[in-house]
């Protein structure tokens, strides 16, 4: 569902390409600051298995196929600004080598799959963490839920700038609608997959899992270094 | 890294846009776009003028069009949603007489819009394919560095671009490995089993990136990559 060129007037185009920008200036400064000098190759293949994560594709129904978008499940695994800066990098990467989703539209999908997607599901991610119980079997749930939400709010928010500078006479209530419905049922197989994916994470490496931090159940390993 | 050369939309060749800077070749793309985006949806002749500059530029580069043509497919649900559009597009309709006797009322001015947003999205798309097809990753890289895309940017697509066949690779026979396991990815029954493979591989790639940081550290890494080589495609 990238969004090509010539979908929002040259405007919406830019101003979303400001937005994007500065998301990704902050973001690119938070996840050095979480990563430090680890951060290019971390990002770099975190990046990659959000790509390879992204080409497996699920049959929605009437013959289209929709694929994971990974905007919450990034944001859980390895935080919010890394998980927005990764998902951000593979929309530059399918945007400049594959001509996939327009350049002009790439400031509009940044803003609405890494910046929106991110940081929607971080947030119901956080918040439902929050009212659950403090155990480990919690986090796939709220990623679950995050993964949900993220999902239609991303489509809303296409909506809305569509309604700004969108290129076609439809009423936006019914754009509203069908984005939204369309997107609730896509956003149940993303909250399904996220949440497996997490707990399947947490079962081997609950340390790597950013939004289960300080949650990890196991016994930690003393080692030498660590008394060091 | 196991990989030839290029990647799977380059189309090797020696032509003089092959041979132009990748940084002017970007900046030509998002002028290109930029203006085509920006013309009015009524301008037809625009529109023939904007095809030409393209048309001329991928004869110049000599990619053969049965090259970049089935590689548009990319753009079909963006099609498919123009297509819809002089359906539920608001304002007064045309009846479009149709074979067998009966009318087709559609929206006129959907149907500007989807000639709009068809034409906009094809040029888009074809335009950013000769890109890709014309353009090394190493170069675009080295031509996104030299209009100033910070460095720490430029270095994660790089790293991005440069394991990508290796991640999708170890998808790839996990995949295979749950195939030959009568497991089939794309159904939901079999979710569980793939997400413990994406699971999976989420931590082999943070692990490799983990040992490709070590890795880089025993070289001397300080946080800055060292100059890319000025010759493309020279032997790492």
């Amino acid at each position: 569902m990238h969004v090509p060129d010539g979908f929002l007037d040259a405007p919406t185009s830019v101003a979303t390409g400001v937005v994007a920008a500065a998301g990704v200036g902050v973001a690119l400064r938070k996840a050095r600051a979480e990563l430090d000098d680890r951060t290019a190759p971390m990002a770099g293949l975190v990046a990659a298995f959000v790509f390879a994560g992204q080409m497996i594709n699920f049959p929605v129904g009437a013959g289209t196929s929709g694929h994971l978008l990974g905007g919450a499940l990034a944001a859980v695994l390895v935080g919010p600004w890394t998980g927005a800066l990764c998902i951000s990098v593979v929309l530059l990467v399918q945007s400049l080598f594959m001509a996939d989703g327009g350049l002009t539209a790439l400031g509009t999908n940044i803003t609405l799959m890494a910046i929106v997607g991110a940081f929607v599901g971080y947030a119901v991610f956080r918040l439902v963490l929050a009212v659950l119980p403090r155990r480990a079997g919690s986090v796939p749930v709220a990623a679950a839920a995050g993964a949900f939400v993220s999902v239609p709010t991303a489509a809303a928010v296409f909506t809305l700038l569509f309604a700004i500078g969108g290129t076609a006479d439809v009423a936006t209530g019914k754009v509203l609608a069908a984005m939204v419905g369309w997107h609730v049922v896509i956003g149940i197989g993303e909250a399904i997959v996220t949440g497996l994916v997490v707990s399947a994470v947490i079962a081997s490496r609950p340390d790597l899992v950013h939004g289960a931090r300080g949650l990890a159940t196991r016994a930690p390993l003393v080692t030498s270094e660590a008394a060091a | 890294m196991g990989a030839g050369h290029g990647h799977r939309l380059h189309f090797h060749g020696h032509s003089v846009v092959h041979r132009a800077p990748a940084h002017l070749k970007v900046l030509a793309l998002l002028a290109f776009v930029l203006v085509v985006v920006a013309t009015p949806r009524d301008w037809y002749a625009a529109y023939a003028v904007h095809l030409a500059v393209l048309v001329g530029v991928i004869v110049a580069a000599r990619v053969p069009f049965g090259y970049l043509l089935p590689r548009m497919v990319i753009e079909v649900p963006f099609l498919l949603f123009a297509g819809l559009i002089p359906f539920i597009a608001e304002g007064p309709r045309v009846a479009v007489p149709m074979p067998g006797g009966w009318e087709l009322s559609l929206s006129e001015s959907g149907l500007v819009a989807a000639w709009g947003l068809a034409v906009k999205g094809t040029l888009g798309v074809l335009a950013s394919l000769t890109l890709a097809a014309t353009t090394e990753p190493t170069d675009v890289l080295r031509g996104l560095q030299r209009l100033h895309v910070p460095d720490l940017l430029v270095q994660i697509m790089s790293f991005m671009v440069r394991y990508l066949d290796v991640v999708t690779g170890d998808l790839g026979r996990m995949v295979t490995a749950m195939r030959s396991r009568g497991v089939d990815p794309r159904s939901p029954r079999h979710w569980p089993a793939l997400a413990r493979t994406l699971g999976a591989l989420f931590v082999r790639s943070y692990e490799r990136g983990e040992r490709v940081h070590l890795a880089m550290l025993s070289r001397g890494y300080d946080g800055r990559l060292p100059d890319p080589e000025p010759t493309a495609g020279a032997a790492r």
